[in-house]
Parts: structure tokens; C-alpha cells; sequence
């Protein structure tokens, strides 16, 4: 390095100018990941010192000022449950539809913006939706089942939206070549699609599943109720659940002060189920890509 | 000098849109013929000016066969047949439509949007397009290797078995006598038979594409289509696979796509030289490389164009 082409100015400015905008680029992303670890750690030193097994497996007693949070647990996962009994089913059939026979046409690539505009329409719409459909129209009244179905049609545009993407990630190949041996479009679809496209319609709705455990606002119109003295046995009842827990304990309770660490045990607890979605949705990527070598 | 005529007279022949099929109606040595086992005048793939087509042994008959993709129209009154038990190979430079007419013979073609086709292609004297015609039989009947080996992500015994399984073809035990006939008659059975539950995914190139024709051969074809599959290969798993289709010709009709006319001259017994979708010259490989009867076969084997 004994001469250099460029003047040595030119190039210090070139220098300069690269660290500005790593400087620039990666400041907002530290600060957000900063922000990230700060919430977590906020809730953790607040609502840790609740969590023990009786706050998990006992009913909200004295006025909700003591005991746990079981019954929210249960109502959670049941309305969860409901929702993705129906939304998984008619997703994944809908977009096995959209993206292997459903012709390309200006209708179906309506449908499928408007899929993708569903997934964007706020969750107090689908609340509402929810109550004129299921409440009141087919006389669930408030309940596990009207709060499942909302929650199911809110999560369908997601649920749809992914399996799409992961069936259409599978190679033509894959089709063609069973094809050119004889087999129907659906035996080809069956057996060469469908088993690779699993992993990614599992994380969709892996993801799907996290977002709908913290939803409040469609469950509020349409069964989710301030206080239950027991765990739900049918689906006609109506229900206690984690998000709609915190919201009363934190904005509608009387005792708001005593109550907080509670507030703060539920929502630690609500953040570690849709933390551990996730991660399940994150493992079952990164294991995907490894394997799939006609990804590579 | 040579050169200068010669194109010239290409830009006169391209004007005369019959010119083709002229030359295609001439007789071929008879010598060949006989090599083939087909005993009369009558068996040789032959052509009439106007593009009907007489030849009863054929196999496949491609009689005046028009495709369009939208308004595009790839293959112009392709008319040739294609011999049993024998490997025709379809040679031209890239984007004449080799491909095309190759896909249309299993009917590939089916599930690309806006497909046009009119003529016919006849198998054994029953036509692939008539309503009679079972596309998924047809499919069986007519197996296809495709130009970059497709494997489907399973073990190698499980690739081998999906044609006999989706047809339920026996038993298990009797498919797994199939997929070890096929992977012998792919030569690749001593390769593979200590690994057929290793993923196809870990075997070479080479090796994939004799498995993707192990595959094509499980369901008992009678014609095998090969579109260019030594393109993605190197020079050595190339001889083996052009050795495989030498040997598949004793049981299989083989039809072979490809761009390289050294290797059309290598395993083919009958060629077509196809260009702007039309075939310029159909013959025995020995006479269309030798004493090629169209100046623009000529031209393309001399390398004047590819």
C-alpha cells in the first residue's frame, strides 16, 4: 500500500460518510431493542413477586384483591381453542383454494386483497361484528362460543394469508413431478404440497395463536365477563380471561393500588404465553430451513 | 462465398412456408430402416406435402399440430412421427418450441393458462386430445424426465414408490420389488441400495436425474419423454445417463429434447431439427447429420447459429 489511486481526502470523506450511516441505521434499532429488554424487565420486577403456584391454579378471591388467576388461564385458552377450531380448517382449505386453483382473474385477486385488508381492520370491529353475528343473530348469547368465533374470524385473513405464502413457497416442481407420473392435481397437491407446506402453515397459525391469546377488544361485546366464581364448564357461559383480567384490575377496580402486583403477575403471565407461541413459531422456522434443501 | 449463398437461400425458404414439409416426404436410406425392424415402406415415418401423415408402426404420430401460448404461436403445423423402441431426438436452438412439443406429447401443456392447440397427436392410433383419452392415464403411459432433476424431498425409496403408490400398483411388497426393478433399469440400484431411506436430496446431480428416470420408469411407461436432461450435468454423469438412454430403448419409446447436437448424434437413431416452430428436417440422425437434405440443418450443425 505504498501509492493510492484516490486522493486521500476523497477517501476519508468516503470513510466518514459510511460510519454516519451505520451510525444512523443501527442508533434507532438499539434504542428499540433497549426499550424491548426495559419493558420485559419492568414487568418481571413487578409482577414476579406474585407468581407462585397458588396464582396460577387458584380463583381471584376477596374482591379479586387475593388468590389467582386461574379461571382467566382456562377462559384464554378455551376461546383460543374455538377460534382456531374454526379458523384453521376453513384457512388452510381457503388458501389451498386461492393458491392452487382459484383462477388468476381480476375476482380472485379481489378476494385476496381484500384478505389481506381484513387482516388490518381493527379488532373492536370484529367485537362488534361479533355481537350482531354471533350474540344476537344466532343466539349464542355471551359466551366461550361467540368470543371462539369472533376471535376465529378475526384471526381467519391471518391464518389464510401465511398458509397461502407457505404453499406457494413450495417448488412447481414438486407438482410437476408427480403430475407427469399420473397423479391428480390433488393426489399431487396431497402428497408433494401439502407435507412441506406444514411447518410454515404451522408457524402462521403458531403466530395467529399468539396474537389472539392478548386480544381484548373482540372478546369485551361478546362473553368475556369481569368475575366468575367458577372455571366455565360449557361453552354456552361466559368466561374470565388473562387480557380482559388486567384491563379490570388495572383501570376498573376499586382497590387499584393493592391490586397492582396482581395486574402485573397477569400480564407477566400473558407475555410468557405469547412469548412461548412465538419461540415455538421461531424454532420450528429455523429447524424448516435447515432441512429444506430446495430452499437453499 | 459458400456462406453468402447459403443464407441468402434461407431468407428465400423462410418465404415458402411449405418448404418444410417437402422435405420431409423424401425417403430415408433403407438400410436404417431395416436396423429398426421396420419391415415395409409403409412403417417408415413418412409425410405428404399437404402434412397428413401414413405411418401405421408408429408410435406417436404428430399430425399438423398448432400451439399457441395467448398470441403467441410457438409450434407452427408440427408434422412428424416417432418409431417404437427406438430414441428421437428433437435438436434445434433455444426457444424453437422443442420443449413445448415435447410437454404437449403427456399433455404438460394442460396446466399453462391460455394453451391453444389444434391438430392432433396420436398414440398407438388413438389420439391424446380425444375425449376418450384419460389425461392421468395418458401421464402413466407416457412418463417425462424433466431438464433439472426434480427429486421430491423424500428418501430415495420413497421417490422411487410415490408413481406405484399413487396408483396402487400391488401391494407393499410389490412395490418394493418395482422401485428396485426401476432403480436397476436406471443403474443406479448398486449406488443406492445400502442408502434407500437417505434423503434424494443427498445424492448428485447425476445420480438425481437416473432416480428422477428410476421414478419415470416405476409406473411402467411405454414412451419416455426427456426434456434436455444432461443440461445440468457434468461431462461424466452425462456418458452414464446417455448410456441409460441407449439401453432404455429396448423396451421404452424414447423422445429426447436437446440443444446439443452432439449429443442427439451420440444416442439418437431418429432426429428433428426444429426452428421457429416449425420442423425443418425429420430422418434418420446418421443422414440428417451427414447429408443434411435443408440448408438451415445445416447451418445449425455447422455452428452458424445455436
Amino acid at each position: 500500500m505504498t501509492t493510492s489511486s484516490l486522493p486521500a481526502r476523497k477517501l476519508r470523506r468516503r470513510r466518514f460518510g459510511d460510519n454516519f450511516g451505520f451510525v444512523l441505521l443501527a442508533v434507532p434499532l438499539a434504542l428499540f431493542v433497549l426499550f424491548i429488554l426495559y419493558m420485559f424487565f419492568y414487568l418481571l420486577r413487578n409482577g414476579l413477586g406474585v407468581i407462585n403456584w397458588q396464582f396460577l391454579t387458584q380463583a381471584p378471591t376477596n374482591g379479586m384483591t387475593e388468590g389467582g388467576i386461574w379461571p382467566c388461564i382456562v377462559g384464554t385458552v378455551l376461546v383460543t381453542f374455538v377460534s382456531l377450531v374454526f379458523s384453521v380448517p376453513v384457512g388452510i382449505c381457503a388458501a389451498i383454494y386461492l393458491s392452487e386453483y382459484a383462477p388468476a382473474n381480476l375476482l380472485t385477486r379481489a378476494i385476496r386483497s381484500a384478505i389481506r385488508s381484513l387482516a388490518g381492520i381493527p379488532s373492536i370491529v370484529y367485537g362488534l361484528f361479533g355481537v350482531a353475528l354471533f350474540v344476537t343473530g344466532m343466539k349464542f348469547g355471551l359466551s366461550i362460543l361467540s368470543s371462539g368465533l369472533t376471535l376465529g374470524l378475526m384471526n381467519l385473513p391471518w391464518i389464510i394469508a401465511t398458509a397461502e405464502e407457505a404453499i406457494n413457497a413450495i417448488p412447481g416442481s414438486f407438482r410437476e413431478g408427480a403430475m407427469a407420473l399420473g397423479a391428480t392435481k390433488w393426489e399431487a397437491i396431497r402428497h408433494n404440497v401439502l407435507p412441506y407446506a406444514f411447518p410454515g402453515i404451522l408457524t402462521g397459525v403458531l403466530l395467529a395463536v399468539a396474537r389472539t391469546m392478548g386480544e381484548t377488544a373482540p372478546i369485551l361485546f361478546t362473553g368475556v365477563t369481569y368475575y366468575t366464581r367458577t372455571i366455565p364448564t360449557s361453552l354456552s357461559q361466559k368466561f374470565m380471561a388473562l387480557p380482559y383480567h388486567l384491563f379490570t384490575l388495572a383501570t376498573q377496580h376499586d382497590q387499584i393500588s393493592t391490586v397492582r402486583p396482581i395486574a402485573f403477575g397477569t400480564a407477566l403471565v400473558l407475555l410468557v404465553f405469547v412469548l412461548a407461541f412465538d419461540a415455538v413459531a421461531f424454532i420450528i422456522r429455523l429447524r424448516v430451513a435447515g432441512a429444506n434443501k430446495w430452499q437453499v | 462465398m459458400t456462406t453468402i449463398i447459403r443464407q441468402s437461400s434461407v431468407d428465400n425458404r423462410q418465404s415458402e412456408p411449405d418448404y418444410g414439409f417437402e422435405s420431409l416426404s423424401r425417403q430415408r436410406p433403407p438400410q436404417r430402416r431395416s436396423e429398426l425392424g421396420l419391415a415395409t415402406d409403409s412403417a417408415a415415418p413418412a409425410l405428404s406435402v399437404t402434412g397428413s401423415v401414413s405411418a401405421p408402426q408408429s408410435k406417436i404420430v404428430v399430425d399438423g399440430l398448432n400451439l399457441w401460448f395467448g398470441s403467441n404461436h410457438v409450434l407452427r403445423n408440427v408434422c412428424f412421427s416417432i418409431p417404437p423402441n427406438a430414441v428421437t431426438a428433437i435438436m434445434g436452438p433455444s426457444g424453437c418450441g422443442k420443449s413445448t412439443l415435447l410437454r404437449t406429447i403427456n399433455r404438460m401443456n394442460d396446466l399453462i393458462l391460455g394453451t391453444r392447440i389444434t391438430g392432433d397427436i396420436r398414440i398407438d392410433g388413438q389420439s391424446i386430445f380425444a375425449d376418450s383419452t384419460d389425461v392421468i392415464d395418458l401421464r402413466k403411459r407416457v412418463g417425462m424426465v424433466f431438464q433439472k432433476p426434480n427429486p421430491f424431498p423424500k428418501s430415495i425409496l420413497e421417490n422411487v414408490a410415490f408413481g406405484p403408490r399413487i396408483h396402487r400398483m400391488g401391494n407393499s411388497a410389490d412395490i418394493q420389488q418395482r422401485v428396485e426393478h426401476a432403480l436397476r433399469h436406471a443403474n443406479l440400484w448398486d449406488e443406492v441400495k445400502d442408502r434407500l431411506h437417505d434423503n434424494a436430496f443427498s445424492l448428485s446431480g447425476g445420480q438425481q436425474q437416473r432416480l428422477c428416470t428410476a421414478r419415470c420408469l416405476s409406473v411402467e411407461p411405454e414412451i419416455i419423454l426427456l426434456d434436455e436432461p444432461a443440461s445440468a450435468l457434468d461431462p461424466h454423469s452425462t456418458a452414464r445417463l446417455e448410456e441409460l438412454i441407449r439401453q432404455l430403448k429396448q423396451d421404452y419409446t424414447v423422445v429426447i429434447v436437446t440443444h446439443n447436437m452432439q449429443q442427439a448424434a451420440r444416442v439418437s437413431d431418429w432426429c428433428a431439427f426444429l426452428m421457429l416452430g416449425e420442423v425443418v428436417e425429420f430422418g434418420h440422425t446418421e443422414q440428417v447429420f451427414t447429408k443434411p437434405k435443408d440448408p438451415r440443418t445445416e447451418d445449425f450443425l455447422t455452428g452458424k447459429f445455436g
